[in-house]
């Protein structure tokens, strides 16, 4: 975090299990282990790993649709286990909303695309009248690029494109007067054409009405195009966080290092390394003691089967779980002393 | 007649799907050639005719879609005119297919063995030896264990479900194998590594591939030629380094435009104004125009030609003679 950035959002050793097989299994899935995250105000922090990373239920539990099994999450401060009341909880679900992944399947088809923000302006701005909710409204789905906005709140999904459907669901979002928006994967499922449009109306809005992202994708490319700081999560911890031009200049993990050689990159130079690395990401049941990633790791040694890496910070605001990666702060000591110090 | 040299000739392939609202034209006059041991890659967003064009070349399409006119020559024969039994006899044998899930191209309650054997019969006579013999051997070229044709689709992962596909398109070592996204489901780790083997398979072996995806940096290193489709027709086909350096069609410096990178330095993209048209009522003219940022008066009325430049042809006014 940068420190004149106030913090927003912050979630100390969060952490969700899941219960797998019938009532009496004892198999746990670690989906999200002691993860240690924070978003600053008007700050995009992308959240990037592979499927089954854990970076979805992470959103899930920020958002509340999750409880988590351990852990707290603080917003502005306070924590969200200790919001009793009703009103509480609305408030806070306006101020951190979510965007969805699949625009096709989270706008009703039976419904105008105004229904969503009108409910959402109801619901969150009750002192708003009809007439006021409906100009409201219109000036939203301008703010998001769908112009002229009256026209467009009087349409159905059908007759919008996937991109238009998308900005639909930011304007949902937007509706709540928010602070954080949990955006998963929201450009996944559109055309390549439309996506950087989407992206770019992410950095507008950081911009023009102060919200901070938390922006969740598989794709490295993207992340670094909108977003301050990179937190690359490997089998439900985090690998590795920091400012996005500095862990991709200096990636300190070997997961990251892994992912960011296999990232299909048409301005490289050709060249076809031999990193034909065919293991996958484990499923993470009862995954004990350890580095998660070390059955893939090229630089392995026996103390990473035995102690779970704990986030390092190895250059300025930049960490890294590994025991084997060097730390760049104590830049005197040679490489070699270090990892013998370091056991 | 056709060079010698080249596997698959597609001459003004056109498909429509019959819809009660109309016909739909999703691939247009589509022209496009592959040599002996080519990777042609064929790129362009959903609804572009990309699929449907593969699955009009594999003679796979099925109501209500139908090839409207055009001939798809491979080795020589015309496709189009076949009949299933001659098709059986070259299906498999001499092309096969990639499908873009292997989740759901895959019989999930068949052992991968099964599988194997189920392919193998439906198009040869081999005794029941010669096909373990075979299928072990092919698993073995795509870096499974042969242990795993005892096993169910749900036991292998993503990565190895989709090997244990190309596994079975290469059981009769095929002169043409159709690829349909075969990576889009997996990570980007698995994704490289799956890429880097269909290479190095197509090295050893010499089949020609159709590689179709949406997603161009991904076959930027491993094409040897790139089309590219829109609204059901090729605005530019030429070679892939040629077309990443030197885009020419405002489409394809469009697509440039909309992939942030992770190297070199940032800078704003715009990607393309607008989404893709709807083929029911396609634009007049070139069908880019309503996106098009170089539109010209011309575009709006006049559908240009696939012009011939030294290092492409490129569907775009802009490269016409007179231009």
């Amino acid at each position: 975090m940068t420190p004149e950035k106030p913090l927003l959002l912050e979630t100390s050793g969060l952490t969700k299990h899941f219960r797998l097989g019938g009532i009496f299994s004892k198999r746990i899935l670690h989906a999200v282990d002691d993860v240690v995250l924070t978003v600053g105000e008007q700050e995009i922090v992308a959240l990037v790993g592979e499927s089954g990373s854990g970076k979805s239920t992470i959103a899930r539990l920020i958002a509340g649709v999750y409880k988590p099994t351990g852990g707290e999450i603080f917003f502005r401060g306070r924590p969200l286990s200790q919001m009793r009341n009703r009103s509480e909880v609305l408030e806070y679900r306006g101020r951190v909303p979510m965007v969805f992944q699949d625009p096709y399947g989270s706008l009703s088809p039976m419904y105008r695309v105004s229904h969503g923000v009108l409910r959402a302006l109801k619901l969150h701005r009750p002192t708003l009248d009809k007439a006021a909710r409906v100009q409201v409204a219109a000036e939203l789905f301008e703010s998001v690029g769908l112009a002229p906005g009256a026209e467009f709140l009087g349409k159905y999904p059908y007759e919008l494109s996937g991109g238009q459907r998308q900005r639909v669901g930011f304007a949902q979002a937007l509706a709540c007067n928010p602070e954080l928006i949990l955006a998963d994967e929201p450009v996944s499922m559109l055309d390549v054409s439309v996506r950087i449009g989407i992206l770019n109306l992410m950095a507008t809005l950081r911009r023009e009405l102060r919200v901070s992202f938390l922006y969740i994708t598989h794709d490295i490319a993207s992340a670094r195009y909108v977003a301050d700081r990179l937190v690359v999560m490997y089998a439900g911890k985090i690998a590795e966080s920091g400012p996005v031009e500095d862990v991709l200049a200096h990636p300190k993990h070997p997961y990251t290092q892994l992912l960011l050689s296999a990232v299909p990159d048409p301005r490289a130079p050709v060249s076809l390394p031999a990193t034909s690395s065919v293991a996958e990401p484990p499923r993470v049941v009862d995954p004990g003691e350890g580095c998660r990633f070390r059955q893939r790791c090229p630089y392995a040694i026996e103390e990473c089967a035995l102690v779970t890496p704990r986030l390092r910070t190895l250059r300025p605001e930049h960490k890294a779980a590994c025991h084997v990666a060097v730390s760049e702060m104590e830049a005197a000591i040679p490489a070699g002393e270090r990892a013998a110090t370091s056991r | 007649m056709i060079a010698t040299a080249s596997v698959l000739d597609v001459r003004n392939l056109s498909v429509d799907y019959m819809t009660s609202r109309g016909a739909v034209r999703a691939v247009d006059s589509v022209s496009l050639e592959v040599a002996k041991g080519e990777f042609l890659g064929i790129v362009g967003e959903s609804g572009c005719g990309k699929s449907t064009l593969l699955f009009a070349i594999a003679r796979l399409l099925s109501p209500p879609a139908e090839i409207a006119s055009g001939s798809v020559l491979f080795k020589g024969r015309d496709m189009v005119t076949l009949g299933e039994t001659e098709l059986r006899h070259i299906r498999w044998h001499d092309y096969s297919v990639v499908m873009q899930s292997a989740m759901n191209a895959l019989n999930p309650v068949m052992t991968i063995g099964a599988q194997l054997k189920d392919a193998i019969e439906a198009h040869d006579n081999m005794p029941a030896q010669r096909v373990r013999a075979r299928s072990e051997e092919v698993m073995r070229l795509v870096g499974i264990d042969p242990l795993h044709l005892k096993s169910y689709p749900h036991q292998l992962s993503g990565g190895m479900r989709q090997r244990a596909m190309i596994a079975m398109a290469l059981v009769f070592t095929p002169e043409l194998v159709i690829m349909d996204e075969p990576t889009s489901a997996l990570d980007v780790v698995a994704q490289r590594s799956l890429m880097l083997q269909i290479k190095e398979l197509q090295r050893r072996i010499g089949f020609a591939a159709v590689f179709v995806t949406h997603d161009m940096s991904l076959v930027s290193h491993f094409s040897d030629r790139l089309a590219v489709m829109y609204a059901g027709q090729v605005v530019e086909i030429g070679a892939t380094r040629m077309m990443f350096e030197d885009p020419k069609h405002p489409y394809t410096k469009g697509l440039m435009q909309s992939f942030p990178s992770i190297s070199g330095p940032k800078q704003r993209l715009v990607g393309i104004a607008g989404s893709p048209p709807d083929l029911l009522r396609p634009p007049s003219g070139c069908r880019f125009h309503p996106r098009c940022p170089s539109v010209m008066t011309r575009c709006l009325t006049e559908e240009p030609p696939l012009y011939v430049r030294p290092d492409a042809l490129v569907k775009c006014h802009l490269y016409s003679d007179d231009a």
